[in-house]
């Protein structure tokens, strides 16, 4: 295994298994404790190199290093040496000189962590590149799906929505099948990549018929930023085909639930009664991705060759 | 990555995978049953009617702790159970640089929390020290005990750092290449505790 956590699909099921094991730990560890931080990565430091606006995961993976005692530096591209012409191997550079033992970074072009990783010597994780990969946020995604559903063999996925602008969905494909989940994704016919056929995932364009029995079902965002075609032509049609309202998520198994890696659109992907009712889980993934980048980082980060 | 496992026996080093090793058992079911009888008597005999909480250091130590709670129960029947718990101390190590990444083990601390009560913390081997010591700053992070307390199944020497334990079941002098094995019959079968000798190098009379 790498030194890297660079994608999901890299991930073998036992290493999965072994990271997501990490995390139940560590929220074990500091359950209802007043001192919520432990000194495991007293001494090394963690940068978050943000080429792309993110508030949520940056702040994720601000906290989860702090919680761990690692320094963290957050550099973004906007009003950096990025914005002045610096390229990203000089940053990388730059990065190398001042000893960082990790990089996460987030980037709008896809491979960006990878190339990064061949210019330094500290671990590398990838918070987003591009509609490439996004393997912290699947990780989290599939420890509250193993939370809520015990186990992942067997369960059906249903992951509805932008899928050709999603790094969350190729991930995730990747990794819940990894662990065993049948998956399937559901979308209109011009938001789905070409090749998705390649996937590990049935495709379908029906959101009714794929609900019926599912154990879980996982809304993306409709990502306006990175369109500049005509995906579809009006935002009530796309919420009338493929959003998830009271009536569709009642379609689910019992206790069947919905996830979403946020920021939401609310009303026009999920509804405000859905994304706030009961079977949603939406806020706890986000504490969850916090648990989830503690134990990526810890098993990068000690020992001095990587873990993952 | 190889998936680390949680690691055999807390002496501290591996067992010699030399064919000519013998393993001399020092203790034995009975003598390791006698032992815990004997220092919940003396955990009771300290502590009198104070709340004690028993935090076994994970692996063997929290089966060793379940034991003595057992005992600590039937000798002062009457009093409240005794609060028995885990505590896993890899993310306290101070090694965590020059090893590969342990897995985490299970921390449970018993409901009523271990502030103002006597902890005693509970391991199979104690080495150099250092378990403890990371069990000590762990400890903290959950809460302030009135007093915190150190039973071990056998004391091998070779400290490290300024610790002692407070109940000890057998001291056994120890060679900083033997390695002493406790076996547990919740973990491998069978009770026993067994000293591995370092092969002599060449010329050295044993």
């Amino acid at each position: 295994m790498p030194r890297h956590l660079l994608a999901a699909g890299d991930l073998d099921r036992p290493t999965a298994e072994h990271l997501l094991d990490t995390a139940a730990r560590i929220e074990q560890a500091i359950a209802g404790r007043e001192v919520r931080k432990l000194p495991t990565l007293r001494g090394r430091t963690v940068v978050n190199l943000f080429f792309e606006d993110s508030t949520r995961t940056r702040i994720s993976f601000e906290l989860a290093a702090k919680r761990l005692s690692a320094d963290v530096i957050n550099f973004s591209a906007k009003g950096s040496s990025v914005s002045k012409g610096e390229s990203l191997k000089d940053t990388a550079w730059t990065l190398q000189a001042m000893g960082a033992d990790a990089v996460v970074c987030r980037h709008s072009s896809s491979g960006a962590p990878q190339q990064l990783s061949a210019w330094v010597d500290g671990h590398v994780v990838n918070a987003g590149d591009g509609t490439h990969e996004h393997p912290t946020q699947a990780l989290l995604d599939a420890y509250t799906l193993r939370r809520h559903l015990g186990g992942l063999q067997d369960r059906r996925i249903v992951i509805v929505g932008d899928v050709l602008h999603s790094r969350v969905a190729r991930s995730n494909v990747l990794l819940l099948r990894t662990l065993g989940a049948d998956v399937t994704l559901v979308a209109p016919p011009t938001l789905l990549p070409v090749g998705v056929s390649d996937w590990p995932a049935t495709v379908s364009y029906d959101l009714d018929r794929a609900l019926v029995g599912a154990d879980a079902v996982m809304m993306l965002r409709v990502q306006q930023e990175r369109m500049q075609g005509a995906f579809f032509p009006t935002a009530r049609e796309y919420s009338r085909g493929y959003g998830l309202d009271g009536r569709r998520r009642d379609l689910l198994a019992p206790n069947g639930i919905v996830l979403h890696p946020g920021p939401m659109n609310r009303g026009m992907e999920i509804t405000p009664q859905v994304a706030d009712g009961a079977n949603s889980v939406i806020v706890e993934q986000v504490t969850n991705g916090v648990t989830v980048r503690m134990a990526v980082l810890y098993l990068l980060l000690s020992g001095s060759e990587g873990a993952l | 990555m190889t998936v680390p496992s949680s690691g055999a026996s807390g002496s501290g080093t591996p067992v010699a995978e030399n064919a000519a090793a013998v393993a001399t058992e020092i203790l034995g079911p009975g003598d390791i049953a006698r032992t815990i009888d004997r220092i919940a008597h003396q955990i009771l005999e300290r502590n009198g009617d104070r709340p004690v909480v028993l935090l076994g250091i994970p692996t063997r130590g929290v089966y060793l702790a379940r034991r003595l709670g057992e005992r600590l129960d039937t000798f002062a029947a009457g009093s409240e159970p005794v609060g028995v718990g885990s505590l896993d101390i890899t993310l306290y190590r101070d090694d965590l640089r020059r090893r590969p990444p342990r897995a985490l083990l299970e921390t449970l601390i018993p409901g009523g929390g271990i502030d103002d009560a006597v902890v005693v913390l509970v391991d199979d081997v104690l080495y150099s020290g250092r378990t403890i010591r990371a069990a000590l700053d762990a400890l903290r992070d959950h809460g302030r005990p009135a007093v915190v307390q150190l039973a071990v199944l056998v004391d091998r020497g070779h400290r490290q750092l300024p610790i002692r334990a407070d109940y000890v079941g057998k001291n056994i002098p120890t060679a900083l290449g033997d390695d002493v094995a406790v076996r547990l019959a919740e973990t491998d079968g069978r009770d026993a505790v067994e000293l591995v000798r370092a092969a002599p190098t060449a010329g050295e009379i044993r």
